[in-house]
């Protein structure tokens, strides 16, 4: 797993209090995870403040899995 | 002091209402950080709240400038820290019988009374999530709920304030943030002196308190509903209007 992912993980875990074996690649925040839509924005900005990047709306409403924004992060740090 | 530790904004802070509102929650022992729309204004709000002893001090905004509600808001945040509670008070009034009414009577209204309830909020909304705890009141009117001849501009923006407070109050109550309107009947402030005396006399007769309201007597609510007791009021309107209309 890489550092980007574990850390996504991570907050993926405090933002939604789920437990960490829940937390697959493809689990859908919502679907899976129980997630609302403002637990969503909240998410996103989690991640934004933790990579130091603005995601664009239109981008964060593409990331719905822990995969996703791994690839959108690695996509702008690349 | 209830309010101890955290960081209010007040719009239209200079005079009368938000004048009040500021100096009401500086006593409950907020920072306050009044708006006004010009330099003297905002050097005002300064010697009023140093002089009450309440930390804080007024800034320009002119809520309609684009992207000044981010710059004032930002330099909040970085000088004190993100608004804990906002207070939307900054309003104007353009009157005119609808036939007389020009495009540009209307835009100024919607442009000063309602867009920044807007955008203020969304800005603000987004650290309040984050500290679980926040208290957005908006000043909307009594003329929002009964409407007056002569206000349709105003009496849209204020029904419009009532309905952006009960939609975000929905969307954001989970994460510990109400959000409520307060409704002033007749004030005695600078928007009402203008009125002339008879209408003034004939607008008391449906006053049961037979007066006019003192702007002490709407920071009052406002500040109660800034109150961590007030935490379980949300999407409510609270009307201060001497009887004139009850819910």
């Amino acid at each position: 797993m890489s550092d980007i992912e574990a850390r996504v993980k991570e907050i993926v875990v405090e933002q939604l209090g789920v437990n960490a074996d829940e937390v697959t690649a493809d689990a859908s925040f919502i679907d899976d995870l129980g997630a609302d839509s403002l637990d969503t924005v909240e998410l996103v900005m989690a991640l934004e403040e933790a990579f130091e990047c603005e995601i664009p709306d239109e981008e964060a409403e593409k990331i719905t899995t822990v995969k996703e924004a791994v690839a959108y992060i690695n996509s702008v740090q690349s | 002091m209830s309010l101890q530790g955290k960081v209010a904004l007040v719009t239209g802070a200079t005079r009368g209402i938000g004048r009040a509102i500021a100096l009401s929650l500086g006593e409950q022992g907020a920072t306050v950080i009044g708006t006004a729309t010009s330099e003297n204004g905002a050097a005002a709000i300064s010697e009023y709240l140093q002089s009450a002893g309440i930390q804080g001090k007024g800034m320009v905004l002119n809520v309609t400038q684009e992207n000044a509600i981010d710059d004032v808001v930002t330099a909040i945040e970085s000088e004190f820290a993100a608004p804990d509670i906002l207070v939307n008070n900054a309003g104007i009034t353009r009157d005119n019988l609808l036939m007389r009414m020009k495009d540009e009577e209307w835009d100024d209204i919607i442009n000063t009374n309602l867009t920044p309830i807007f955008k203020l909020s969304k800005r603000c909304v987004r650290a309040m999530t984050k500290a679980r705890w926040g208290r957005i009141i908006n000043i909307t009117s009594v003329v929002g709920v009964m409407g007056n001849a002569g206000q349709t501009n105003y009496a849209a923006a204020k029904a419009g304030v009532i309905g952006f407070s009960k939609s975000l109050a929905r969307e954001v109550g989970a994460r510990g943030i109400t959000v409520n309107s307060v409704a002033p009947g007749f004030i005695d402030t600078d928007m009402t002196s203008g009125l002339p005396e008879a209408h003034k006399t004939a607008l008391l007769e449906q006053v049961p308190v037979k007066r006019l309201g003192e702007a002490e007597e709407i920071a009052a609510a406002v500040s109660f509903l800034a109150s961590p007791l007030a935490g379980y009021i949300t999407g409510e309107t609270l009307h201060v209007n001497g009887g004139m209309y009850m819910n």
